[in-house]
């Protein structure tokens, strides 16, 4: 327990690095995922061409070798970023490869017939999907996308690689001096699960509260 | 109003739309009946290019069908649609499901479009309805919704594909009273059904399709009194025996 409270402000540090780093990344993710999961079933043949390769690259590669290549293989063509933006830009460009399956799922649900109908009063297909398909489409999937946010959230320790000091560093950093492994990283898991518990209440209230009457 | 000529249509190899020449006026309600394959709902669905055609002009108000992007959206507002199975947006209720053609496509501030929205929906019997969300309102109630949503865009024709054909008995003819009200107001609308008794209430002329032919065209007192066809002889035979 002594290992744990004599390193709280680095602890804590990491704690609050992983939830930014959680925060900026599930943003960028759901974007990234609702645009590829447009584009995917887009009207242009091309479109759905680069949703569909986007999806099979980013979802059928390790997100560790995807890290390390963001940060290790860019700067050698001369482009780098700070630690944590690439470490963000790496994990939302990842998880918004699955995000957009899930959405692109939850858009299925939505009958033909809705789109139809919007069509017919006029509105454009950006305005179909903005107004009537999207709505819908992500009051389905609320659950499937509530559980891809916590497996974002684990995801993050892998920052930890690239040299990110979120909560899996900070405890490893923590452990490297205290030598005491199970104190130390129950302690980070036990913060890892509150984060994860806080993501599926949210997630829960958020399907009561959008349902859609049936 | 709406002139269509020479339209064919195919399904892969199956030819649904057989050079179908179709002329409505302005005011003119049109009905269009026949066998279910006949081709009749495609040919309403090719009017607004829910369907493609195959082959063949359609003009809209002396305007061809644009092909596609923000022209065809623009026809598609002038042309109002219901469908056989409502289709109202299941998240909005139902004053949003129709205020959002006008304030969307049409710019019309929110205000001014609820107002309208409330007319409309006095006018089909529901208003007491305006906040309640789709699923909690009958067949006959959602039907006479989707209705107004389609009026709200002031359009220039109304097509109704088989609009009573989801709905049960009784609530029919909630549905047809306000399809003939409308007519009595000089609507153009082409109506695909298979309620012969609203033909005969409210059509000026009848055509009745088959094999994805128009086989014969004409006033409903003498189509039904006396079709010139045997196709349709045996087709009236059939329905109206019960």
């Amino acid at each position: 327990m002594e290992a744990l409270t004599a390193h709280l402000s680095q602890l804590g540090h990491g704690l609050v690095t992983t939830v930014e780093l959680t925060v900026v990344t599930t943003l960028g993710a759901m974007l990234l995922g609702i645009v590829v999961a447009t584009l995917r079933i887009a009207p242009v043949p091309l479109l759905r061409a680069i949703g569909t390769a986007y999806v099979e690259v980013f979802q059928n590669l390790p997100l560790l070798a995807l890290l390390v290549l963001f940060v290790f293989a860019l700067p050698t063509i001369g482009i780098t970023f700070p630690l944590f933006t690439s470490a963000a830009i790496v994990i939302a460009v990842y998880e918004g490869a699955y995000l957009a399956e899930a959405i692109r799922a939850g858009i299925n649900t939505v009958g033909v017939g809705q789109a139809e109908a919007a069509r017919a009063i006029g509105l454009t297909f950006g305005q179909s999907l903005r107004h009537v398909i999207l709505p819908q489409g992500l009051r389905a999937v609320i659950q499937p996308i509530g559980n891809i946010c916590i497996a974002l959230l684990m995801n993050t320790s892998l920052a930890a690689a690239v040299g990110v000091v979120e909560l899996t560093q900070a405890a490893n950093t923590v452990n490297l001096v205290e030598a005491q492994p199970i104190a130390v990283f129950t302690g980070a898991g036990l913060a890892y699960m509150l984060l994860a518990l806080i993501i599926g209440q949210v997630t829960g209230l958020l399907e009561r509260r959008l349902a859609i009457v049936r | 109003m709406v002139s269509v000529r020479g339209l064919n249509k195919w399904f892969g190899p199956l030819h649904v739309l057989k050079d179908i020449d179709l002329t409505v006026a302005a005011g003119e309600v049109v009905v269009v009946v026949g066998p279910s394959g006949s081709g009749k709902s495609t040919l309403c669905r090719c009017l607004n290019r829910l369907e493609t055609a195959g082959q063949g002009s359609i003009e809209i108000d002396g305007e061809p069908l644009p092909a596609e992007g923000r022209a065809l959206a623009r026809l598609r507002a002038d042309v109002g649609m219901v469908f056989q199975s409502f289709n109202l947006f299941g998240h909005k209720t139902v004053l949003d499901n129709i205020t959002l053609g006008p304030t969307r496509v049409r710019r019309i501030p929110r205000p001014e479009a609820r107002q309208q929205a409330m007319a409309l929906l006095e006018r089909v019997g529901i208003a007491d309805k305006a906040d309640h969300h789709p699923a909690q309102l009958s067949g006959g109630q959602q039907q006479r919704a989707a209705i107004a949503r389609a009026l709200a865009m002031q359009p220039k024709v109304l097509l109704f594909d088989e609009p009573t054909s989801a709905l049960d008995p009784e609530m029919v003819n909630e549905v047809l009273d306000v399809m003939v009200s409308l007519a009595a107001e000089g609507m153009t609308m082409i109506v695909v059904t298979h309620e012969m008794g609203f033909a005969r209430r409210a059509a000026d002329r009848v055509v009745f399709m088959d094999d994805g032919r128009i086989v014969e065209s004409g006033a409903p007192d003498d189509f039904f009194a006396a079709p010139r066809t045997e196709r349709a002889r045996d087709f009236l035979s059939k329905i109206l025996q019960h």
